[in-house]
């Protein structure tokens, strides 16, 4: 990685609450104008460590630096934050909220800019406690963008949205990534992280257990498909030496580096393949296979 | 301090107060509903004991007016300060002056109380003592009472108002968004005590002149004393509001501090009750109060037409404790 274009730079990062060390000596690097996703099931200590980068907790140990810098003002005036959960103040409307928090900061985009890059017209003049998710989430995202920030912190923007909301939102991250701005996004949705993320830093027990680009990763870890089949279609002591077999959801997944073989042993015990689907491995797949864990349990 | 961010968070607090309907109602309605209740219940009646202040009682020969002192259900007190006396007389606080060292008494001529006190002196050993008059139209309880109103819907609205708000602002994570900006906490605590002085004021004034239509107040001091004084109280309440509230993120928690601080204030500040007749104990404890102060101060303007420099002792005191208040709830401060 080349240095000078490196924005945040963590070294044996720790965080000790008690006798829990919830974030263990981490160290990474986030390049400037990349989007980075951090990942992680509950618990893993992914909030943590957004939180210490933003600033906002206090490390036990180890240090972050924004452009070769400790943490300090200059800091905070070019950073953009989208907390994972933030209230606002009640009896305030969203243009209100966006005069005042633009007003907390020394430089700030125009808030006409704004309005129209984050869709905020249809409730602009709406009290912020009578918006809908979607309409609250893309305000929080105008609120992280009002000081025209460096890098931008994301955590968990899309959590409650329905998947039209979801997919707009990626549009706006979008945006952001090609006005040139670093992007740090925790996420719980994989297809969010792979769709949006150059970068992908997967974090478990406070460590991180696996980096790199999405395909990166997943050529790393993965030279098998997955076989899709309908479970009734499959006699329950069915089984291919060599491959593991999966039953779910009414769904019988068989994990094979070797297709050929898999489709000769079913067509050999009768079974239909008109309902056979083939899909690649996934970020998902990559997730439960490295912490074990389901990341929406 | 940037007074770009300090006028952000102040003006965005006052809008937030102003649209709040029900606070903002209740704020008004209360002290206002208190007032009218009184004046009503105690329309015409003065406080309701027989009053005789002994004018440099001590070292007096015991044995003159003795009679006199044994009565029962007159609660007889020293005083030393002659024109304060007379003026509690004049003002019908007092029934009567009695100085045994030189043998004479003062009443106010147009007091009903004064009238039967004198009567029951003229039936003791002290009915040779010389007659002294004074005139002056009488205080109502509604007049005493009404600084410890002002003054108690004051403390409500500082320590409820700042202390609840920034504890709910703790834990749904606006302080924590708001940590992440620019934005000092000295400025933000600053906006904080601005707005709520300008809320409390704007109120005060408002339920002061708007019952004084229908009571007519008694009022022989300054406005602008008055206006100082509860200004100054103002602020150190709200910034014992901010400093209960510098830290914890538990309403419940918040809400039994801000009792257990408002409570002991409301009965032992003198909004209801003078403290001359509590033991001298509580009458220590209560100087811990910064409502005490607001309220004798307050009270000694309005009916007694006390100056500044005579109120010098409440003033410093307030000036002291917000200063306090205020350094240690900045330095306890925490954003989440």
């Amino acid at each position: 990685m080349d240095q000078n274009d490196t924005i945040l730079t963590v070294d044996k990062l720790n965080k000790v609450f008690g006798t829990v060390n919830a974030v263990d000596g981490i160290s990474f690097g986030i390049r400037q104008g990349r989007c980075v996703g951090l990942l992680g099931p509950n618990g893993a200590g992914k909030t943590t460590t957004v939180e210490m980068l933003e600033g906002i907790k206090k490390p036990t140990s180890g240090t972050i630096l924004y452009k070769g810098k400790p943490l300090d003002v200059s800091f905070k005036r070019e950073a953009g934050i989208m907390f994972q959960t933030t209230a606002l103040p009640d009896f305030i409307t969203a243009l209100e909220t966006l005069r005042m928090f633009r007003d907390l900061y020394p430089q700030s985009m125009s808030i006409d800019k704004l309005v129209e890059a984050c869709s905020l017209e249809e409730f602009l003049d709406r009290d912020a406690k009578r918006l809908s998710g979607g309409q609250r989430q893309r305000l929080l995202l105008a609120i992280a963008l009002i000081n025209d920030p460096e890098i931008v912190f994301l955590d968990e923007p899309t959590t409650g949205l329905d998947p039209q909301a979801r997919r707009n939102f990626w549009k706006l991250i979008r945006e952001i990534r090609e006005r040139g701005k670093t992007v740090v996004l925790t996420t719980h949705y994989m297809d969010e992280a792979y769709e949006l993320c150059d970068e992908i830093l997967i974090m478990d027990h406070g460590k991180i257990i696996a980096e790199g680009t999405p395909d990166a990763l997943l050529s790393r870890h993965f030279n098998d498909v997955v076989i899709l089949l309908p479970a009734e279609d499959i006699p329950e002591e069915f089984h291919i030496d060599g491959m593991d077999m999966f039953r779910s959801n009414g769904t019988v997944e068989i994990v094979t580096a070797d297709v050929n073989t898999a489709v000769e042993r079913l067509i050999d015990n009768s079974i239909s393949l008109a309902n056979m689907r083939v899909r690649q491995r996934t970020l998902e797949d990559l997730f439960i296979e490295l912490t074990g864990k389901e990341l929406r349990g | 301090m940037s007074p770009k961010r300090f006028l952000a968070v102040f003006i965005a607090r006052n809008k937030e107060f102003l649209r709040d309907r029900a606070a903002l109602s209740w704020n008004i309605l209360f002290p206002v509903l208190i007032v009218a209740g009184f004046a009503i219940g105690f329309s015409g009646k003065s406080m309701d004991k027989f009053k005789v202040g002994l004018y440099q009682d001590a070292g007096v020969e015991q044995s003159i007016g003795a009679e006199f002192l044994e009565t029962e259900y007159v609660h007889f007190f020293e005083v030393k300060d002659l024109s304060k006396a007379l003026g509690s007389v004049e003002r019908h606080q007092i029934d009567m002056l009695l100085d045994r060292k030189t043998k004479r008494y003062w009443i106010n001529t147009s007091s009903p109380n004064g009238y039967i006190v004198e009567r029951i002196l003229k039936g003791t050993d002290a009915k040779a003592f010389k007659r002294e008059e004074v005139t002056g139209s009488e205080i109502r309880y509604v007049d005493w009472v009404l600084p410890g109103v002002l003054g108690m819907n004051m403390m409500f609205s500082a320590l409820f108002g700042v202390g609840y708000v920034l504890v709910r602002y703790r834990k749904n994570g606006v302080l924590k968004r708001l940590k992440a900006t620019p934005l000092s906490a000295v400025e933000f605590l600053t906006a904080q005590v601005a707005s709520r002085l300008l809320l409390i004021m704007s109120i005060t004034l408002i339920v002061y002149f708007g019952t004084d239509i229908f009571v007519q107040f008694a009022m022989f001091g300054s406005f602008f004393n008055l206006f100082l004084i509860f200004a100054l109280g103002a602020i150190s309440l709200v910034s014992l509001g901010l400093l209960v509230a510098s830290r914890t993120a538990s309403e419940e928690f918040a809400g039994g501090i801000l009792n257990l601080v408002s409570w002991p204030m409301m009965f032992l500040s003198g909004v209801w009750f003078s403290l001359e007749g509590l033991h001298p104990w509580i009458q220590k404890l209560s100087m811990i109060f910064p409502l005490t102060h607001v309220i004798s101060a307050a009270r000694a303007i309005m009916i007694d037409g006390a100056s500044l420099i005579q109120l010098s002792g409440q003033i410093t005191t307030l000036i002291i404790m917000s200063a306090a208040f205020l350094m240690l709830g900045a330095l306890t401060f925490k954003w989440e």
